[in-house]
């Protein structure tokens, strides 16, 4: 699945880092907690997310996060979406809300990681 | 052993939406020098934890990274409150972060944890109403 597909299965729109969307994504992390993701997410994952704040976009950058989907509408402010496109990191809009955007996902063959403790 | 390059940061806690930025500055300079993306990976997370730390427990402070030839050294020294009980601080979900923290995503007590699974060494020095000093050694 690329970052692409994710757009079409959760008819959302990318408004940053659009040099990114074709990139491949293995796993994906749900959490309004960075911390959690900080300490789980895994290679090649997209972050859904319902935080909005330029934590989110640092903590991807840290965790080398594919794309950011932002959920229930969430829109990042001026600050975000320029520290994403000079990442390259797409970020993507979906009005749905969490547990919808997950199961969609899921429901299109995307897991999340392995739990290794 | 011949230390390579050192980086030296000042984390302010003025404001929030900055933090981080000398954790992303160093995870470039790291992708330059050609380190491998295993360490970058723990090097970056264990830093940008330990720099929300100084900033949402402390009132920011002094980041210096050293890097050698086998090693990169992270020194983290705050003049903050310091930690009362270290051993409970490293426990998995034990937080005295307010509220407000927690709205912007920290605060869940996994950063400490989170910086020791990423380091392969760390080391800290507190003192209450002195600061806290946090060195993590991560082997490259
Ligand atoms: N630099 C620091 N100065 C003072 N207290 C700290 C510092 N770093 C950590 N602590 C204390 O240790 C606790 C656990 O830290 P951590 O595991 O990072 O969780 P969190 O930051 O989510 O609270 C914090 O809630 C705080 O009480
Ligand atoms: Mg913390």
């Amino acid at each position: 699945m690329t970052v692409n597909d994710i757009l079409d299965i959760l008819d959302a729109t990318a408004i940053a880092g659009k040099s990114g969307l074709d990139n491949e994504v293995l796993t994906a992390c749900g959490s309004d907690m960075m911390s959690d993701v900080l300490a789980f997410a895994k290679t090649q994952c997209v972050l859904l997310t319902g935080l909005c704040n330029p934590q989110v976009i640092r903590t991807a950058e840290m965790m080398d996060i594919v794309a950011i989907i932002f959920v229930r509408g969430k829109t990042p402010d001026e600050t975000m979406i320029k520290m994403a496109d000079e990442m390259g990191l797409p970020i993507v809009v979906t009005s749905h809300r969490m547990f919808s955007s997950c199961g969609l996902l899921y429901e299109h063959g995307l897991r999340g990681g392995i739990i290794d403790g | 052993m011949a230390d390579l390059m050192e980086l030296n940061y000042t984390v302010s806690n003025e404001d929030f939406t900055r933090a981080g930025e000398a954790s992303s500055d160093v995870k470039k300079k790291l992708k330059q020098l050609g380190v491998s993306p295993d360490a970058i990976r723990k090097v970056a997370i264990a830093l940008y934890e330990g720099e929300i730390n100084m900033i949402i427990h402390a009132y920011g402070g002094k980041i210096k990274v050293t890097i050698s030839e086998n090693a990169i050294t992270l020194v983290l020294a705050d003049k903050g409150p310091g930690i009362a009980d270290v051993e409970k601080a490293m426990q998995a979900g034990y937080s005295t972060a307010p509220d407000k923290v927690r709205s912007l995503g920290f605060g869940a007590g996994m950063g400490l944890p989170n910086m020791k699974k990423n380091s392969d060494q760390m080391d800290i020095q507190t003192e209450i109403g002195v600061g806290t000093t946090v060195t993590m050694v991560i082997n490259i």
